[in-house]
């Protein structure tokens, strides 16, 4: 039997599995390279800014 | 405090747009280039962003963007699949079992991108088909489509059948809970 449309409860469990492995994902530590770039982005941005201050 | 600003709600999205990127290219070095590149994108244009609207699916647009750039870029049609993306989920046992979960892995890492993306964004990152279909810049018709076939495929490369579905989900956790007991009973 081949459907068109896969049945609700194989979706359900699709969606389930996908999401499982997407929280998981969430949870991961950044790597520091990911952490240290805002600082990074804030620090430059900040030292163009308060430049004429100095 | 000051007026907020909105460049400090980047942060909040960093996990969410790195488990997007590691989905998409499959492979977590890649990933991580793509998300420091979408980072800083966002950062210099940050004007370009409207407040109010949804900053993760701003996001998540520019990370695309870079992806589909590079590739059409490098013109590299196999993806460079790394381990790393089942290795790091198998280490995590899931209250339904871990096999079931590596399975799940292998079957969607073999999805073409478009299916692939489609399901992370409306099937795990909670967009609506109008948002994800806005973000991919296609109709909402497309992104239905592409959902289908995407839950269609990975339901045939798990073997879940309609009478199947839950049959399977029983016997996983049955072998995970007599693999993991039976030196304790």
């Amino acid at each position: 039997m081949s459907h068109k449309k896969t049945d609700p409860k194989t979706v359900q469990q699709i969606d389930e599995n996908l999401k499982r492995v997407f929280d998981v994902q969430l949870q991961q530590e950044l790597p520091d390279r990911l952490k240290d770039l805002l600082a990074q982005l804030k620090a430059r941005d900040a030292g163009k800014d308060t430049g004429a201050e100095k | 405090m000051s007026d907020t600003d909105p460049r400090d709600q980047l942060v909040d999205h960093l996990p969410a747009l790195r488990a997007y990127a590691i989905n998409l290219t499959r492979n977590v070095a890649t990933a991580d280039d793509m998300v420091q590149d979408t980072v800083v994108k966002a950062w210099t244009n940050i004007d370009k962003f409207q407040p109010g609207t949804n900053m993760r699916a701003w996001l998540f647009t520019i990370l695309r963007n870079t992806f589909y750039s590079s590739r059409r870029k490098t013109n590299r049609e196999v993806p460079d699949v790394d381990g790393a993306f089942t290795a790091r989920l198998s280490e995590k046992p899931a209250h339904d079992g871990r096999l079931q979960m590596a399975d799940f892995q292998k079957a969607f890492v073999q999805l073409p991108d478009e299916q692939r993306e489609t399901l992370v964004l409306v099937g795990a990152a909670g967009f609506s088909y109008e948002e994800a279909a806005e973000m991919c810049g296609v109709a909402v018709g497309t992104i239905k489509s592409r959902a289908n076939r995407g839950r269609k495929r990975l339901a045939e490369l798990m073997h879940l059948t309609e009478d199947g579905a839950m049959e399977l989900t029983d016997k996983a956790t049955i072998a995970v809970v007599t693999a993991g007991g039976s030196s304790a009973f």
